[in-house]
């Protein structure tokens, strides 16, 4: 994973759900670039267009709430966001993410769309160059963090290693 | 005398604890206790080692016990074995495509494969999808896959077949897992990935989560059901209330409700952010799984000091038929003072799709028309529960008040297909969830509310309060 990472924001704010990130009725891939063609489809329709790789999500409490739906981060990795940011987050979407490799952040950042953040991972720190303020967040625990950097595919074959099943 | 001594005794074992205990208890026989008895000895001695050992809620001890500890506390991070894995048609195949690259079989016993969302297929991807289940639980053997004709919603399959069970650690990749927290489980949502992975090894990690506790006393009005409940108390904590918590419910009103209700309850504790909402099981519970639980089980119940971060109380004489406006189930209105146009009808779903929800909505409908303006749509969440309405006369009654009643699948409630809505439409719906889009159009309204509520809105084509239709 990358320790330190300068993007673009797209601004969302409280309760973002995982039916607004991706809806239902794309379900029927797991693809996460034919995912990220409909992100936001519903609340924001120029996402899809409009993203660039880098970019990073800036959203509000309880962030990815709602179903279950891999889907969802998924669809943000296919689009190329490099991380989300936001003062909390539901528990399934924070668990997917970090599962699949999407870093996130916990932290209330005051951002607009288009301003550019700096995150520095492993410091914990975030600069928005536009407004000069700076936040600091909590670094992920060491269990999580090795889970972001190898992925849970990898974790799971090491852990099947292990088990002689 | 004696108590001198005993003093002396017990300071010697303290100080002789960190080293060896059994040091402590030859030293303090010769050097202070000669005389007493053994058995005092050994009081003493325990009485120096006990270790005060926290009191634990539902969710802690049954991750203790699958993490094969003694205990455990809120925010640590545990392994833990886990009873049952669930995978439905959507979250199906990008767990199946995950776990190929494992390289290993599934653990056959503990994978549970259940076609629901979008079946009868809607179209070709969907059935593209619901054959990978298919083909997956052939190549591996896989017995327990529920498939058309013989399934209905995941989570009331899950509950009817006896995977549910008190004590038990379930994991499913959808949301609404912790549906069987009614029945005593700690059953919790995950992704397709962790299925996978739960599959293959048989264990998940966990975050021990922060308890609430939930109190609900006194008598529940005619027409309050399990939903007006979950709804009043989300109203009252919002949807992030429970972040990451488990949440567990107590008090009388919790006690007197059926299984069902109790389940709607359970069922919606993820909207507000929980990660289970467990309720201690009961005779109802052990009763309803006589003859139906698969192997055994063993009720786990809160210590007498175990800890909760926030404890809520609530009266139930003020909580009346409840309505969740857009676009959040937080946005809660009594029925009675909300007045709003219909277009649709739904009543179904992993929610209230029972036959206790059928039934309390036929009683209402009974010998009356659904309103000229209004589609109403009934789907039992089961092929068992639709037999069950078949052979009690309730689908007669929705039939002969003009409502139009499928087959069991979770079809319009994730604006799936067969009921979805068009621009500006508005559905009166017994489902959980009323985000932006869910049933259909992004411009479409979905209002939450339990069965009699919706039938009730039926019959005269706006939302409407059971107990004002006479
Ligand atoms: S009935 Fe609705 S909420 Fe329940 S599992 Fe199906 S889609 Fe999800």
């Amino acid at each position: 994973m990358k320790k330190y990472i300068e993007g673009r924001v797209w601004r969302f704010f409280d309760n973002v759900d995982t039916d607004q990130i991706i809806p239902a009725k794309y379900l029927v891939t797991g693809d996460r670039r034919e995912l990220a063609k409909h992100a936001f489809e519903n609340v924001r329709p120029e996402f899809a267009e409009e993203v660039r790789g880098g970019d990073v999500i800036v959203g509000g409490k309880n962030f990815g709430s709602g179903s279950s739906r891999e889907h969802a981060p998924r669809a943000l990795l296919g689009a190329g966001i490099a991380c989300v940011i936001a003062p909390s987050f539901a528990r399934i979407f924070y668990r997917n993410s970090i599962n699949i490799g999407l870093p996130l952040v916990e932290c209330d950042v005051d951002a607009g769309d288009g301003d550019v953040l700096v995150v520095d991972f492993e410091n914990g720190r975030i600069m928005n160059t536009n407004t000069k303020s700076a936040y600091t967040f909590p670094p992920l625990p060491d269990f999580l963090m090795k889970l972001l950097d190898v992925g849970l595919i990898e974790n799971t074959k090491r852990k099947l290693e292990g088990m002689n099943r | 005398m004696m108590v001198g001594q005993t003093l002396t005794i017990l300071l010697i074992y303290r100080l002789f604890c960190a080293l060896n205990v059994w040091i402590g208890v030859v030293f303090s026989l010769f050097y202070s206790g000669l005389g007493l008895p053994l058995a005092y000895h050994i009081f003493l001695y325990q009485v120096t080692t006990h270790k005060r050992v926290m009191g634990m809620t539902i969710a802690e001890k049954i991750l203790a016990t699958h993490a094969n500890r003694s205990s455990v506390s809120p925010k640590e991070i545990v392994d833990a074995r886990i009873d049952y894995v669930m995978v439905n048609d959507v979250t199906g195949l990008p767990a199946f495509e995950v776990f190929e690259e494992f390289g290993t079989t599934p653990i056959c016993e503990k994978t549970v494969l259940i076609q629901d969302h979008y079946v009868p297929n809607k179209d070709v991807a969907s059935a593209e999808q619901a054959k990978s289940m298919r083909e997956f639980a052939r190549k591996y053997a896989i017995k327990k896959h529920f498939d058309v004709g013989r399934s209905g919603v995941c989570h009331q399959i899950m509950i009817e077949h006896g995977f549910a069970a008190p004590g038990r650690l379930i994991v499913g990749a959808d949301s609404h897992t912790c549906s069987y927290g009614a029945l005593g489980a700690l059953s919790t949502g995950i992704g397709s990935s962790e299925a996978a992975s739960a599959m293959a090894t048989g264990e998940l990690w966990f975050r021990v989560p922060e308890s609430q506790k939930f109190t609900v006393d006194g008598e529940l009005g005619k027409y309050v059901m399990g939903k007006d409940i979950i709804l009043h108390i989300i109203g009252d904590i919002g949807v992030s209330g429970s972040l990451y918590r488990s949440m567990e419910f107590y008090g009388s009103a919790i006690v007197s409700l059926s299984l069902s209700d109790r389940i709607t309850i359970s069922n919606m504790a993820i909207e507000a952010g929980a990660k289970c909402g467990i309720i201690p099981p009961d005779e109802k519970v052990f009763d309803y799984l006589k003859d139906r639980v698969i192997g055994e089980y063993a009720p786990v119940y809160a210590d007498e000091d175990a800890e909760y971060e926030d404890i809520f109380e609530y009266d139930a004489a003020e909580i009346v038929p409840m309505v969740a406006k857009p676009h959040l189930p937080e946005n809660v209105v009594p029925a009675s003072e909300i007045d709003v146009e219909i277009d649709q009808a739904y009543l179904g779903s992993c929610t209230n799709g029972r036959i206790e929800d059928l039934r309390s909505a036929a009683a209402v409908l009974a010998g009356k028309k659904v309103h000229p303006d209004v589609r109403m749509i009934v789907v039992p969440a089961s092929r068992n529960v639709f037999l069950e309405a078949l052979s009690e006369g309730l689908i007669e009654v929705f039939m002969d008040a003009d409502a139009y009643v499928a087959g069991p699948t979770c079809g319009a409630c994730l604006g799936g297909y067969m009921g979805v809505l068009a621009e500006g439409e508005r559905c009166v719906s017994s489902t959980n969830r009323n985000f932006i889009g869910r049933m259909g159009h992004k411009d479409s309204e979905v209002y939450l509310a339990n069965p009699a509520v919706v039938a009730a809105s039926a019959i005269t084509g706006r939302i409407t309060d059971p107990e004002d239709l006479s």
